[in-house]
């Protein structure tokens, strides 16, 4: 597969900051691909570098085989779709994703085609005529995206898509994002600090960290294969075991509970314990760590062997089951 | 608050409402006023003498207004791309001289305009053997000092709508294609307007009813409604044209305030009318 | 608006030191002659205060800097008071009509010569004589309403549960106000009170129109603006530059008390 954009050894620095270092990675056609990282580690300035707001320093950014990183950002057949969404207040829905097509010059009955059949896809239609202040979060997000997808960009970038919206509906957009993203057949990058809604929406996962491309990998393959020990910890919830001048990472998921058969098996004392409806989540103490292992039980099983804070437990893993990072 | 809003009262609204008593009566044969009803004074605005200075004074305020909405505006638009850091200081120093003494900042044009004033022994350094220029005491020289007076106050009335807009729509729309110049003339001047325009009434009106700088600069040639209004209290001694010409001059600034006000709302308005469709 | 080039913001910086230039060009000039011993801007015949001594040399105008301390300090003194009793009174008002505001906003938006001479006309309808005190009274009516402005302003950030906390604690009304409420609008009462103080200084048409006749109540504007029309004399420049500098002193001072009193 030959990517769309190829990233290549690109360097940003603000003053004395390296925003971005040495960074390279390539993206396919047609991917959605995640950004993960902390705040600081870079996926912001690296997104504005592939809208074209910021510059790099060394490096090339390919967009079809074209370095795009030194052209103005209404040039790029890239568009991004802002955290603050950005609307234009003094414009109507309407005028907000027509804005873009009037600045490729287009005739005003394409526009108004091309304008009435996104909003039928992002279900705008019933409110063309109201301007942003007058629309719900969600309806915000959705304009958002209308007026950068109706450009039809070779690349969408999408900054924090979800951040504004509260936690119910983040879920129902996640699933709504990736079904939109195959409709239209376009390329998305987003940039997330969520590392459950990059590992639900994306196809393939990058994670940042001090302006450094940490891992870069399937959702499968970042969580059960991390590359070190700050993804492992990154992603999802870890269990760490230091032995030998070597640790040890386990999943809590992956703990079983009086197991009948496992590669390892330890004692504890169950000090806390935590119901979540889907599953229980227990803390155990164990001459293993300093701190207690925190072990996760579905509802089922939780329910076939009834546990108290207190209890002395038997706890076991599979080897097969562990990470091992060395230093 | 009740000390404060008698004081208001006693002195500022039932004076204001005795000069839109006094309007409507006559002047005495003497000077004085002599109470009875009349619309006179109002029919002496409309005279062509008068009517004409009202013209004139409205040429210069308004020259001057645009003059000084378009410089304070990019002054404005400057300090707001300045770095953030040094925002503050840049706009106190624009605006420090607006809160200075008004006449000692007219006095100094006339220093620099008289006739052998710094500006002609600028021109003399470089070479010029001529006349002098006449600069003082024209009209030139007015709005000079109305622009310069009121500069500070656009400056300060269009750097808040420019500070206060989100840096990301400027981006958004650069995103969507549009040049530096389009998402100017589309997103950031259209979103500034509003403040703007009710900046501009405020620097017309006080143009418009100035005396100072058109006595000052302009050497008594020209005449503003302020000057004819001075004049009817002072020299003339026709106190109700005196009151008349002011409550026009209180109309033409309630006018132009609720035409930027509705102007304004129109927007909101269009917003209204989206909800229910 | 980080794409903004280089070439751009060059520009947009040369505009500003041209404005700068425009607005801080004539002032400079003043201040520079006014240590110009010959006086005339013709020439430039060496530096000199003597004209400041011929200022502090002539009674007229010491007469009237006196006048104008006593203005501005007894009206701005009033002012503070009730205008902040006003800015409290407004901002702890549940409902607020639009007609409060307007009456509140009014002095600072008439043009000074129509609140000239309406004071002018009650005044005088009410046979009431008019010297230093009839300037005193109508300055408080603008003073005032720029010091509940600036201490409004200050209140609309203030967090009224410190006041319910002290109440809480067994302070009764009055209490509350003078340990807690006070205080923390204080800076804030004090940069209103300067930048009136200002006002009150460089005011002149107001006081010109309430200053009745004779030369008793003459404020240093009315004498500058007298002096001006008689033309240029080297004795201007240097009152020009000491009145400025007054000016410049109280709003930097005021600014840095309470931000965004002369300038957010």
């Amino acid at each position: 597969m030959t990517a769309l954009l190829s990233i290549g050894g690109v360097t940003k620095r603000f003053g004395r900051v390296t925003a971005i270092d040495r960074l390279s990675l390539d993206i396919h056609e047609n991917e959605f691909f995640a950004l993960l990282g902390a705040s600081g580690s870079g996926k912001t300035t690296l997104l504005r570098m592939l809208a074209g707001f910021e510059t790099p320093e060394a490096g090339a950014i390919l967009l079809d085989g074209k370095d795009i990183s030194r052209m103005p950002p209404n040039r790029r057949p890239v568009n991004l779709m802002f955290q603050s969404y950005a609307l234009f207040p003094h414009m109507s829905v309407e005028g907000n994703i027509a804005y873009g097509l009037e600045m490729e010059r287009l005739a005003k009955p394409e526009i108004a085609r091309r304008v009435g059949e996104i909003m039928e896809v992002t279900e705008l239609s019933s409110m063309a005529r109201r301007k942003p202040d007058q629309l719900s979060g969600g309806q915000k997000q959705r304009v958002a995206l209308a007026r950068a997808l109706v450009k039809r960009p070779h690349l969408l970038l999408l900054d924090e898509p979800l951040g504004a919206l509260d936690k119910k509906l983040r879920a129902a957009m996640q699933l709504e994002l990736k079904r939109l993203q195959h409709e239209v057949g376009i390329t998305f990058i987003v940039v997330t600090h969520d590392q459950e809604e990059a590992l639900v929406m994306a196809d393939r996962v990058a994670i940042l960290r001090d302006g450094r491309l940490l891992q870069c990998g399937t959702p499968h393959e970042v969580y059960e294969h991390p590359a070190n020990r700050f993804a492992a910890d990154f992603i999802g919830v870890m269990n760490f075991i230091e032995e030998d001048g070597r640790t040890l990472a386990l999943r809590p998921e992956r703990i079983r509970l009086f197991p009948e058969r496992a590669d390892r098996t330890t004692e504890g004392r169950v000090t806390a314990r935590a119901y979540h409806g889907l599953d229980l989540q227990l803390h155990v103490e164990t001459p293993l760590s300093p701190r207690p292992l925190l072990v996760r039980l579905t509802a089922d099983a939780a329910d076939r062997r009834p546990v108290a804070e207190g209890d002395t437990v038997t706890l076991g893993w599979n080897d097969a089951d562990t990470r091992i990072f060395k230093d | 608050m009740a000390p404060a809003l008698l004081w208001l009262t006693a002195l500022m609204l039932v004076p204001c409402g005795l000069i839109l008593a006094l309007g409507f009566f006559r002047r005495g044969l003497y000077g004085g006023i002599e109470y009875a009803f009349t619309l006179e004074n109002f029919a002496l605005i409309v005279d062509p003498l008068y009517a004409g200075i009202f013209l004139t004074s409205a040429r210069i305020a308004g020259t001057a207004t645009l003059i000084a909405v378009i410089v304070g505006y990019a002054a404005a638009y400057a300090i707001a791309a300045a770095p953030r850091h040094r925002q503050p200081t840049l706009l106190f120093l624009a605006v420090l001289p607006f809160w200075s003494n008004y006449l000692i900042r007219t006095y100094a044009w006339i220093v620099l305009l008289n006739r052998e004033g710094l500006i002609t022994q600028g021109l003399r350094l470089m070479g010029y053997e001529g006349e002098p220029p006449s600069m003082l005491y024209t009209e030139g020289a007015v709005i000079t000092g109305l622009v310069y007076n009121y500069l500070p106050f656009v400056v300060l009335a269009c750097y808040a709508p420019l500070a206060r807009l989100n840096p990301e729509l400027a981006e958004a729309s650069r995103d969507l294609g549009a040049s530096a110049f389009t998402t100017f003339r589309r997103v950031i001047l259209p979103m500034t307007l509003p403040g703007i325009a009710a900046g501009a009434v405020f620097v017309f009106v006080l143009s418009i009813g100035n005396f100072i700088t058109p006595a000052l600069l302009g050497g008594g040639r020209f005449q503003m409604m302020g000057n004819l209004i001075y004049a009817q209290f002072l020299t003339a001694n026709d106190w109700p044209f005196g009151a008349a010409i002011s409550m026009v001059l209180i109309a033409i600034m309630m006018g132009l305030l609720t035409l930027q006000a509705i102007a304004a709302e129109r927007g909101a308005g269009e917003r209204r009318e989206g909800a229910n469709g | 608006m980080a794409d903004r080039s280089p070439a751009t913001r060059r520009s947009l910086a040369v505009l500003l030191a041209a404005v700068f230039a425009f607005l801080y060009i004539p002032i400079v000039t003043l201040v520079a002659l006014s240590f110009n011993d010959g006086g005339l801007p013709t020439a430039w015949t060496g530096f000199s205060v003597k004209w400041y001594g011929t200022l502090l040399a002539n009674r007229d105008i010491l007469s009237a800097a006196l006048n104008t301390l006593i203005v501005a300090v007894i009206s701005t003194a009033i002012a503070a008071v009730l205008g902040t009793l006003l800015a409290l009174g407004i901002e702890t008002r549940r409902r607020r009509g639009r007609a409060l505001e307007a009456l509140v906003f009014a002095p600072m938006i008439i043009p000074d010569i129509v609140l000239a001479i309406a004071l002018l006309s009650f005044f005088s309808l009410l046979k009431f004589p008019m010297g230093l005190h009839t300037i005193i009274l109508s300055h408080v009516v603008f003073n005032l309403a720029f010091v509940s402005a600036v201490v409004r302003a200050r209140l609309k950030s203030f967090d009224w549960s410190v006041t319910e906390a002290s109440a809480d604690l067994g302070a009764p009304a009055f209490t509350t106000f003078r340990r807690v409420t006070l205080p923390l609008i204080l800076p804030a009462v004090i940069a209103g009170a300067l930048l009136a103080f200002t006002l009150s200084v460089d005011e002149f048409i107001i006081a010109f129109f309430t200053a009745g006749a004779g030369r008793a109540s003459t404020t240093l504007p009315m004498q500058i603006f007298a002096m001006i029309r008689f033309g240029v004399t080297p004795e201007i420049n240097a009152l020009a530059t000491l009145v400025m500098i007054v000016s410049v002193t109280a709003l930097t001072l005021s600014q840095r008390l309470n931000k965004g009193v002369i300038a957010p």
